[in-house]
Formats: C-alpha cells, sequence, structure tokens
C-alpha cells in the first residue's frame, strides 16, 4: 500500500507509537491527490497566483477572526467596550499613523503593478540584463 | 430574500473522538464554508447565464446545432471567463479544505490514534483483516482530492484520514449535512421508516460505510436491527466504531469487507442492504459484481436502497449533466460521470428486483442545524446540493 511518507519529522514527538514518528505534519499536510492537476484559467502562472491568493485571504478571515474574538472577551471582562471602537476617532498623530500604514500596505500588496507601470513611463530603463551585463563588460 | 450564512463550525457535534481545534483552525473552515457558500450561490449561476446568453449561442452559429453531449458542452465551456474563475475557484477551495484539514489531523495523529483505541477497548465492535486487498478503484484515485483517500494508514491504527473526513466534510457541504454530518442518514431512515411502517428488518447492511456518518441513523431508528457497516478503509472503521461508541450506539458492527467478495457473509442474511454516496465511489465493472453480491447476501423480499446523485436522463439538459459531472473529473470522483449514466432500473435487475419492485424518489437532507433560519431552498450545486435520488426495491 502506498503511503504518502515524507521528509522528517516536523511535529512534536509522542511515545507509545514508533510510527507516528513519519508522520511530517507539515509537508504531508499540502499532499497532492492523485491524478493529474487541472488548471482552468488560460494561463496556469496566473491560477497558480489565483490559489496563493486565496490562501491568503483566508489567512485574512482567521486573523478577523481572532480579532473579532479577542474584542469579545476583552469587553466580557469589563476591559473594553466595543462600541468604543466602532465609535473611535482618531486624533490628528493618529490618523496620520494609521492612513500612512494603509499607503504602505496598499504599496506592498500592489509592487508590481506599480513597476510594470513604471516600466511603460521609462522605456529607457527595460534593457535586458544580458545586454546590460554586455554593457558592463565593456565599461 | 437575505443572504443565508452557513452554521459555524462549532455547531459540529464534538464527540469523544473528534479531533481538537485550535482557534484559527475553526476559523479557518469557517471561512473556507463561507467561501463555498459564497461560490455556489453567487458565484455558481454565472455558469448557466453564460451557457444560455453566449456559450450555446455561439456553438449553435458555428456547428449549425446545438450540443450532442455533455463532453460537447464541457469544451465549449472551458474557454468562457465565468466558467473558468467558477472553476478555478472551486477546485482552490477543495485543495484548501484538504490541507487544511490534513493539517489539523496530523499534527495530532497519534493522540487520535491512542483516543480511537481507548474508545475500542473491550468492545468487539470493529473487525480489521490482515493483508486485506483494497479494490483497486480505491488505490486508482484519491477520491474528493484527498491524499491517501479511505484507506492509507500514515502508522499503525492511524486513523488521521477519517478525522480529517469527519470534521471537514461540514465545509465541503456548507453545514447542510447536520451537526454530525449525517443528513443522508437520517433522511434514508425516516422516508423508509414513514414509506413502510410494517418493515421491521433485523439484520442491516451498510455497504460502503466509511465512518458511518449515514450508518447511525438506520441504527438508531431501528434499534432492535443488528447493523452491520463495512468498508474497505481500515481508518475509517476504526474511526467509525470509536465514533459509534462514544456517541452511545450499540447496535452497529464496522467489519473491513470488499462489497464485491463479501465471503463473510452467509446467503440471503439481511433483510435490508443500504449503499448511500457509495455506488460513484466504485469501479465500472465493479458495480456489477457488487450488485450479484447483494442480491445474495439478501433475503428473498428484502430491501435494497441505494442513495445516489440523480441519473443522467434524457430529459436532463445537457448544461446540467455537464455541470453534475464537474466533480468526477475535478474533484476527482472519476467513476461518477459513467455510474449516473447507468439506468438504475437495469442495477436492481442484476440484484434480483423485478421491474415491478423497482421504486425512484427524491430525498432531502434532514439537517439539524437548520434552525429554521433557512427557508428550506436551496441553491442548485449540482452534486453537491443536499439533494439526492433514492432508487431501490424489494428482492422477488
Amino acid at each position: 500500500m502506498k503511503t504518502e511518507l515524507s521528509g522528517s519529522h516536523a511535529g512534536g514527538s509522542i511515545q507509545g507509537n514508533p510510527g507516528v514518528d513519519a508522520v511530517n505534519d507539515i509537508v504531508m499536510a499540502g499532499n497532492k491527490s492523485k491524478g493529474g492537476r487541472p488548471y482552468f484559467l488560460e494561463d496556469p502562472a496566473v491560477e497558480r497566483v489565483l490559489n496563493i491568493a486565496m490562501a491568503i485571504a483566508t489567512e485574512v478571515a482567521v486573523a478577523h477572526e481572532r480579532m473579532d474574538t479577542l474584542e469579545r472577551l476583552l469587553e466580557s471582562k469589563g476591559l473594553l467596550s466595543r462600541k468604543d471602537i466602532e465609535t473611535y476617532v482618531p486624533d490628528e498623530a493618529a490618523a496620520e499613523e494609521r492612513q500612512g500604514w494603509h499607503a504602505r500596505f496598499t504599496a506592498r500588496i500592489l509592487r508590481i503593478v506599480q513597476q510594470e507601470a513604471e516600466a511603460l513611463a521609462h522605456p529607457e530603463n527595460n534593457t535586458p540584463m544580458r545586454t546590460i551585463a554586455d554593457e558592463i563588460n565593456e565599461m | 430574500m437575505p443572504y443565508q450564512l452557513p452554521p459555524v463550525w462549532t455547531e459540529l457535534k464534538q464527540h469523544a473522538v473528534f479531533p481538537e481545534f485550535s482557534h484559527d483552525e475553526r476559523a479557518r473552515y469557517n471561512f473556507l464554508a463561507n467561501l463555498n457558500r459564497f461560490v455556489s450561490t453567487v458565484i455558481a449561476p454565472g455558469n448557466q447565464l453564460a451557457y444560455t446568453s453566449r456559450v450555446e449561442p455561439a456553438f449553435a452559429k458555428e456547428h449549425g446545432r446545438s450540443f450532442n453531449d455533455r463532453f460537447e458542452v464541457g469544451e465549449a465551456m472551458k474557454k468562457d471567463p465565468v466558467y473558468q474563475m467558477w472553476a478555478a475557484l472551486r477546485r482552490s477551495t477543495m485543495e484548501m479544505r484538504q490541507q487544511n484539514g490534513r493539517s489539523v489531523v496530523l499534527r495530532q495523529a497519534n493522540q487520535l490514534a491512542q483516543k480511537v483505541a481507548h474508545e475500542l477497548e473491550g468492545t468487539q465492535i470493529l473487525q480489521l483483516k490482515e493483508n486485506f486487498q483494497v479494490p483497486p478503484y480505491l488505490t486508482h484515485v484519491d477520491n474528493h482530492l484527498m491524499p491517501g483517500s479511505y484507506h492509507t494508514e500514515y502508522f499503525p491504527g492511524d486513523v488521521s484520514n477519517a478525522a480529517n473526513y469527519d470534521s471537514g466534510l461540514f465545509v465541503t457541504s456548507g453545514g447542510m449535512l447536520g451537526s454530525l454530518t449525517d443528513g443522508g442518514g437520517r433522511a434514508i431512515a425516516a422516508w423508509v421508516k414513514e414509506t413502510y411502517p410494517d418493515f421491521h428488518p433485523k439484520q442491516i447492511l451498510d455497504i460502503g460505510c466509511g465512518l458511518g456518518h449515514n450508518t447511525l441513523p438506520i441504527a438508531l431508528a431501528f434499534p432492535d436491527a443488528q447493523v452491520i457497516g463495512i468498508d474497505a478503509g481500515a481508518p475509517m472503521l476504526r474511526y467509525g466504531a470509536a465514533r459509534a461508541h462514544a456517541l452511545g450506539i450499540n447496535n452497529v458492527t464496522f467489519i473491513q469487507a470488499d462489497a464485491a467478495r463479501m465471503q463473510e457473509f452467509a446467503n440471503e442474511q439481511f433483510d435490508w442492504v443500504q449503499t448511500t454516496m457509495f455506488l460513484h465511489e466504485t469501479g465500472g465493472k465493479s458495480i456489477h459484481t457488487i450488485f450479484a453480491e447483494i442480491n445474495r447476501v439478501l433475503k428473498k423480499g428484502g430491501l435494497n436502497l441505494h442513495i445516489e446523485q440523480p441519473q443522467y436522463t434524457p430529459e436532463m439538459s445537457m448544461y446540467e449533466q455537464f455541470m453534475r459531472d464537474w466533480d468526477a473529473y475535478y474533484n476527482a470522483e472519476p467513476y461518477w460521470g459513467h455510474m449516473h449514466d447507468l439506468q438504475p432500473a437495469a442495477l436492481m435487475e442484476e440484484a434480483g428486483v423485478p421491474k415491478d419492485k423497482f421504486m425512484q424518489v427524491g430525498v432531502k437532507a434532514i439537517n439539524d442545524l437548520d434552525k429554521k433560519k433557512q427557508d428550506g431552498k436551496v441553491t442548485e450545486d449540482y452534486g453537491r446540493s443536499p439533494i439526492w435520488n433514492v432508487f431501490g426495491g424489494w428482492k422477488a
């Protein structure tokens, strides 16, 4: 029978069952199932990125749910009022910091799109690196 | 009508051998259940629109005729961007569901095995065989994109894949199968009791029982019966027996057996032979051997019943056949399409049920999580909806 053991044991070692040491939970969680994987989008590269984006979307939702739990627990213990959160208005300094965070966050996410726009704006800066290497070799 | 939210994952019943979930692991499943709900209710209907408004007209214009079969529909739909995105997202949710579920159970694989062994101590409700030959139709594919499928053990006594299946089916079904994921079994038990109030089976066989999701409601509904669940997957049987015991259900035995060769059972042993969402995970030759075996072990006058998705008939539109076929190829249930091309009445004849004793009805899952919050309407999600075709009959 084919089992899907791979890599070294990455979880905590547990006594009592020697076979369990073969379980690498981190790698095996993501094992591929049998059969060729279909790609539905015309460019598999796009589908690859879509899958990464959806996994990150999951983690954003998880972080959100954890924050929600935290807020509700803090409120139930009288340490925080969620109404205060909903009605919170930042002062000038806080507003500046927060907007800055959003701007940097957005820029990080859309880096590649920004750079593709820059490439169009500055065609002179798009020489292939092989050419540059040859040019530098002459400098 | 307001948007219908799926129930939160914590509404699943946590029995004694259920895997432990951290806060974030639960949250991951809450998101995935919602993602599935959104993809199936908001995005998927776009397929029908694309088909009607441009895919079918373009094909008709080019070929001077409409589609001959679902495969032609598939080739045409493949080029449509609405279908492409829906399919890519659907595949992605299935793969994420597997990875997320596996990461939960594999990190606690040994604890789960120990919990199950502890639960089964002193019981005689589990029979596994040494050197059991798993049927080739099971080893050839990882059904539902579950790596290792139902039968793979990562170490002796392992139940990881079963625990993953038990705790994660909620995500794929959007919580529509109930707190014990037993909506199918509940539906069939209720239907049989209501339709045949004078039927009092003593020996019931559930073939391809898996971890017993749909076996236990039958055992509960017929407490005087001895129920035997058979399956090829040792992890499923092990976990299923422990789960049944933990839930206090004592009239079920889980036996490792090949449905095509049930030597352990006598001729005409059973009053009722049941399969639930099993036939489409067999194979094109085996299904006939299985029906012959069912005929052998079923008593004369016994009930032979199967829950499946609707069969493909000439009345079903090519579009619907194509959509229903999606899971066959893209959710790794490859016998699905061929199985649903078969005529149930012909299959039943092989199992000794003459045409005049054949019956076929539609049933809907009985979902204890419904709580009247939902309006009872289900958006068609081809192959995922908790609405089934029941066919069967009484052996002559």
